[in-house]
């Protein structure tokens, strides 16, 4: 069973929400990168969204968009990622989701994505910039390989259109918090529960909350309507605050703030 | 032979117009709709109203109101004397888009969007602009209509086209500067995305070329189709018969597309395209998309791009700020690749000369970018017979240029 797949089902039988860490591949290193994996692993997270850097992004705010900047500056490719997440598997079973520009897996080609993706060890992946009228290729190529493609819903999306949308998504819907890019904002958007309460009749996929959660307490919230809570923009923000120390004191800094998160969004009382 | 009425103008564009785009605005494998979920709706909607209001009698009334009495259209055909002389080829004939209002023809788009805007209800415009033409007409727009207008300009276009930075704000509009990438047009456009995607409820996105997700190639293009149309009629006037060659420059490809669609059908019209060489073809140096890049996704749409091998945009370099873009609007992917239209390219000091030679021998001061055009028409006609006539779309006026070129030949103002 594709770990996702797994994961949620376990969770789901235990009754609490995963927490989900975004993390920039190679920001500030690949090997730092490794570390954050299995320390987020050792600390509880359910899941890893993995962000593979891209030149030109257009779903992230600025916090997210340095970090692929300074990903990028060391000149990491898609293939090197894909290395570090085989370089993970040896000592974690995490699931693990890439969220990848659709011109990055263009240029790469979709199923050969797909096939060097779940060779290395990778579960899924959340394409932003690809809706779901042109995500037909990569959806059915990810069937044949039980690589889950996870699909957007954001607060603007017509009924019509999350109708479609929950048909074909795999593994997780992600549902955008807030009508915006990703990045942190105060409160949690009105309408949140009724939205996500309307798409859970509509499928049996779980689905994930993401944009916008920044503090334990609005993960606290976020866990209370959701199967899934994804936290970015905080985290990479914390990765940046601590940039210039030791990779080592980094990790355990970075852990710690995301041990946080977990326990809040997993104590629900 | 065929006779130009304007009824045989709809019918020569009929077959294309059928065809190309898809439904889902797909040009051959080119264009389609390459952006986050958040703005899928505003998309739909935006497509399903400009459909209506293509159809629409009165929008069109109103459109063609403000084009003639405001912009100033039709724009002139004008016969270059001196310069035909000067190549010793072809008759030369420039469509002088540099005499509308705001200087360049991306006034024709932007009336129509912000007409377009006001059937929707949204009261606030964005942009983005690489040399400040598209944020001026904009802001222009924006302020004969009461609107909002936020501008989003690189850094380094600020710099080099600062008196188009100075007339948007006298203009009303915010410039908000973009200081991420390479501080050019395609991190304005990033970032005018960006705005886009949290403030999709109230505002417009005015995209000021050919490029961009369904329905802006086709939309922006049928806006700027005017052009061509006029060319039609007033070559048909002046010389009895259709041009042998339209030249025009392509960055985002807008002003060449207006100039190009009407002739679509009449394959003996030669359509040329030309691009920004800058400083030479190693990657980085340049900006010809078509000529040097390959298949790839940007900005929301799948046309050619430059990019490297992990699908990372390259650096880009033109002169002129409007050419200086990694990509191009998918439908000038789908000429080249059907062959209807050739792509080219001529180099920054290529373009400087021709933006003096036009200057010297026409009295006019071509914008750097359709400076481009001119350049290729330099070292194209002579190679050309004498009976041949050659329409170039002088896409803007060079007034907002005159800092660069003077800092280019080391001249202080």
């Amino acid at each position: 069973m594709n770990r996702i797949d797994a994961k949620f089902k376990e969770l789901k039988e235990k009754g609490v929400p995963a927490f989900i860490p975004f993390i920039t591949a190679g920001d500030p290193s690949l090997d730092t990168t490794r570390e954050l994996i299995l320390e987020f692993d050792r600390r509880g997270a359910d899941m890893i969204e993995l962000g593979v850097p891209y030149s030109d992004p257009i779903a992230d705010g600025p916090v997210i968009q340095s970090s692929y900047y300074r990903a990028l500056s060391s000149g990491i490719k898609l293939a090197d990622i894909l290395e570090l997440v085989r370089d993970v598997r040896k000592k974690s079973e995490i699931p693990i989701v890439s969220m990848v520009s659709q011109s990055i897996l263009f240029k790469y080609g979709c199923k050969e994505f797909v096939k060097n993706a779940v060779n290395a060890g990778l579960d899924g992946a959340t394409i932003p910039d690809l809706p779901i009228e042109e995500a037909e290729e990569i959806i059915e190529a990810g069937k044949m390989k039980d690589f889950k493609v996870a699909c957007f819903i954001a607060p603007t999306t017509t009924d019509d259109r999350v109708d479609l949308i929950v048909r074909k998504s795999q593994g997780f819907l992600y549902y955008i918090s807030v009508v915006g890019i990703t990045g942190s904002k105060n409160e949690l958007a009105e309408e949140l529960t009724n939205n996500i309460r309307k798409i859970k009749k509509a499928t049996s996929l779980p689905v994930a909350l993401g944009f916008g959660i920044s503090t334990p307490e609005q993960a606290r919230t976020a866990g209370k309507i959701a199967d899934g809570v994804i936290v970015g923009s905080a985290i990479v923000r914390e990765i940046e605050k601590h940039s210039n120390q030791e990779s080592s004191i980094l990790v355990n800094k970075v852990g710690e703030f995301v041990e946080e998160l977990v326990n809040s969004t997993k104590n629900q009382n | 032979m065929k006779t130009m009425t304007n009824n045989n103008i709809n019918q020569s564009e009929a077959f294309y117009a059928q065809n190309v785009p898809d439904k889902s605005g797909h040009f051959g494998e080119y264009g389609g709709k390459f952006v986050p979920e958040t703005l899928m709706p505003a998309l739909e909607q935006l497509e399903k109203e400009y459909l209506k209001a293509k159809e629409d009698p009165i929008f069109n009334k109103e459109l063609k109101y403000y084009l003639n009495e405001y912009v100033g259209r039709p724009s002139p055909l004008y016969f270059a004397r001196r310069l035909t002389e000067k190549l010793n080829g072809p008759k030369i004939y420039l469509k002088r888009e540099d005499l509308n209002h705001t200087g360049a023809h991306k006034i024709n788009n932007t009336m129509g969007q912000v007409l377009l805007a006001i059937r929707m209800g949204k009261k606030r415009i964005i942009a983005e602009t690489g040399a400040g033409q598209h944020g001026v007409a904009t802001a222009t727009a924006a302020a004969m209509f009461g609107l909002e207008c936020d501008v989003y300009m690189g850094e380094e276009d600020i710099r080099r086209q600062s008196l188009n930075v100075f007339k948007m704000k006298l203009l009303g509009a915010n410039v908000i500067p973009v200081k991420t990438g390479s501080k050019t047009l395609k991190d304005a456009t990033n970032e005018a995305l960006r705005d886009w995607m949290s403030s999709v409820v109230n505002t417009h996105y005015i995209i000021g070329s050919v490029v961009g997700p369904h329905p802006y190639p086709v939309m922006v293009r049928d806006f700027q189709i005017v052009i061509g149309q006029e060319v039609r009629e007033q070559i048909q006037s002046a010389e009895g018969r259709l041009p042998d060659y339209i030249i025009a420059c392509v960055g985002g490809g807008s002003n060449a597309i207006g100039i190009f669609y009407p002739f679509i059908e009449d394959k003996d019209v030669k359509l040329i395209g030309v691009e920004a060489g800058g400083w030479g073809y190693d990657v980085g140096q340049h900006a010809a998309t078509l000529s040097c890049g390959e298949k790839g996704v940007l900005h929301g749409s799948l046309s050619y791009v430059l990019q490297d091998d992990d699908g990372q945009t390259s650096q880009v370099h033109s002169i002129s700020a409007g050419l200086d873009y990694p990509g191009v609007g998918p439908e000038h992917s789908y000429l080249k690749d059907i062959h209807r239209a050739d792509y080219v390219s001529v180099t920054d000091d290529e373009a400087v000369e021709a933006f003096s030679m036009c200057a010297r021998l026409e009295g006019i001061i071509p914008a750097l970018e359709a400076s481009h055009a001119i350049a290729y028409t330099v070292k194209f006609a002579p190679t050309l017979d004498k009976d041949k006539v050659i329409v170039i779309n002088l896409s803007g006026s060079g007034d907002k240029d005159s800092f660069e070129v003077a800092r280019k030949l080391g001249i202080d103002l």
